[in-house]
């Protein structure tokens, strides 16, 4: 009899994608920096489905869902398999998450290209995409507890418990938040009124930050640095500390999203409160990482990918810092609306989000296809710096544009009269976005010679799925 | 005298809330803990790295070694 071995079609597939959603959702985010550096550029001039206001929602709609989804689907169906040592749960329901997501993602870009969109900011897609959301979030809910549940060994990893805090806390968020009444296929209505929608669709917002992109990737991160570093987890103790105290913070941080509005006060200084409180667990985490390649610090210099996993983690240290100032109300009075924020969510999703993503694929994709590793170790070292240069140039160039944007717009005369008007401080910020755009081509660059290496080192080798041990 | 208002709700939620908190270090850094934490954490080196193992066997005959962990 055959020995068993893992599922590691879905992972593969997921894999594969999640380089080739990464390359098309920052393609389209480099096109709408260019448009706002070049607004009457020819390419882009009087055409409605390449106008900024259309573009925008599907560059984050790519890069969130569809690049940082499949990375988290990849990653977190690897992860449950090897340490709970037994295949997928649910038999064909793996594969029908793959080939659902991938049906989000294309109708995701074919309706909001024509301006069909809910105008909730990362919840724009209408309501027949999100009931395939929700089934599809079901399934996968039901695999990866599935496998949990069936597991060989005593203990749950702990890079299981934030997946699985990550897949619970999406579907509820996503299924609340998408309460709506249809009026047409293309077009429906919140439920829930004013200042109400407004709250909940940042309890949303917020958590799709919290949760989609954080807990889920944290889940990367305690699985793949160890194994990468070769020792266990710094602290197995200190993860589970920053488990709770995580998940049971971010669920009230979100109201600083609405400072200054219809929202009531006290419903703002709780949420800023939440985000102070956040920086402890955030950083306890960070440090956790880190701290897992102590004794073991000369790897960093010869090894491309911990770069990756390891800068990811000092990214991830600096916007959460970052993130709990900016929700101060004084300092948000200051940051709000102007590009500081955009700084700011790139510092998590490129910095953070996309290097850990990148150095768990360069881990991962050479054990799904039976190669010891990338087809050249050198292009992802060059992929690091490429990288960790353009994320620099574009965080720097957002932070100085946004400080001068808040300062302009806040600027009054003697008589109480506004010093500058808003076109001023467009055309002041047109250099720091030549710089934003810059960053971002290096990025993309970084992604394109990523995809080379992995078709170099996938194309003519064969798939392999390890087998299961066999235990007792 | 008795009646509880919502707010009360509100107070003792905040301080259940702290002594759960409290609760989960004390459980997380109790000694008890020690060595299921220790067995868990090594789980991801549990499966005797099956993958790299079969990698290399594919390689014998190149003679290029990596490192295993553990």
């Amino acid at each position: 009899m055959q020995a068993q071995t893992y599922d590691y079609k879905v992972v593969r597939q997921f894999a594969i994608m999640t380089v080739i959603w990464g390359i098309v959702g920052m393609l389209v985010g480099v096109i709408v920096a260019a448009q706002l550096a070049f607004p009457d550029f020819v390419l882009w001039d009087g055409i409605s489905w390449l106008s900024y206001g259309r573009l925008r929602p599907l560059h984050t709609n790519a890069v969130i869902f569809a690049f940082g989804g499949s990375a988290l689907f990849a990653t977190s169906y690897y992860v449950v398999q090897r340490t709970c040592q037994t295949r997928l749960f649910g038999g064909p329901l793996a594969a029908f998450t793959f080939w659902g997501w991938t049906a989000v993602i294309l109708l995701a870009a074919i309706t909001l290209p024509l301006g069909i969109t809910t105008s909730k900011e990362y919840a724009e897609l209408e309501w027949p995409i999100d009931l395939l959301i929700a089934v599809v979030w079901v399934s996968y809910a039901i695999v990866f507890f599935g496998t949990i549940a069936k597991r060989k060994v005593k203990h749950i990893y702990v890079a299981n418990w934030f997946y699985g805090a990550f897949i619970l806390t999406i579907a509820v968020l996503h299924i609340v938040n998408s309460a709506f009444i249809p009026v047409t296929l293309t077009k429906s209505y919140s439920l829930y009124p004013g200042a109400m929608d407004a709250m909940i669709q940042w309890w949303y917002g917020h958590n799709a930050v919290g949760f989609f992109l954080t807990a889920g990737f944290l889940g990367m991160m305690y699985y793949f640095i160890p194994k990468q570093a070769g020792r266990p987890v710094y602290s197995y103790r200190l993860s589970v500390v920053h488990f709770w105290a995580l998940i049971s913070t971010y669920m009230w941080a979100g109201p600083h999203h609405l400072h200054y509005t219809a929202l009531p006060d006290w419903t703002q200084t709780l949420g800023m409160v939440f985000s102070l409180i956040l920086l402890a667990p955030s950083w306890g985490g960070m440090i956790n990482g880190i701290m897992t390649l102590s004794g073991a610090w000369h790897k960093l210099r010869t090894d491309p990918i911990l770069k990756f996993l390891i800068v990811s983690l000092s990214f991830y240290g600096m916007s959460t810092f970052e993130g709990p100032m900016m929700s101060i109300k004084t300092v948000n009075a200051l940051s709000h609306y102007t590009d500081w924020t955009v700084g700011h969510v790139h510092s998590g999703a490129l910095g953070w989000v996309a290097m850990v993503s990148i150095g768990s694929l360069y881990f991962l994709i050479p054990r799904l296809f039976g190669r010891e590793s990338m087809y050249s170790t050198k292009w992802v070292e060059l992929h690091f710096w490429i990288s960790t240069i353009g994320v620099v140039l574009y965080i720097a160039a957002m932070w100085i544009a946004g400080v001068m944007q808040g300062l302009m717009w806040r600027a009054v005369n003697a008589d109480g009269t506004l010093t500058y008007s808003f076109i001023e401080s467009v055309e002041r910020t047109y250099p720091f976005y030549y710089v934003r755009l810059l960053g971002g081509v290096l990025f993309l660059l970084g992604m394109f010679l990523m995809m080379y290496n992995v078709w170099k080192t996938v194309s003519d080798a064969k798939p392999v799925d390890d087998a299961v041990p066999a235990t007792a | 005298m008795f009646e509880i208002s919502v707010n009360d709700l509100r107070s003792w939620h905040t301080v259940v809330m702290l002594v759960a908190f409290l609760g989960i270090i004390f459980w997380a850094y109790s000694r008890k803990r020690h060595k299921s934490f220790d067995e868990a954490a090594n789980l991801p080196f549990a499966d005797n790295d099956l993958d790299v193992q079969s990698v290399k066997e594919l390689k014998a005959n190149q003679g290029s070694n990596k490192e295993n962990p553990q």
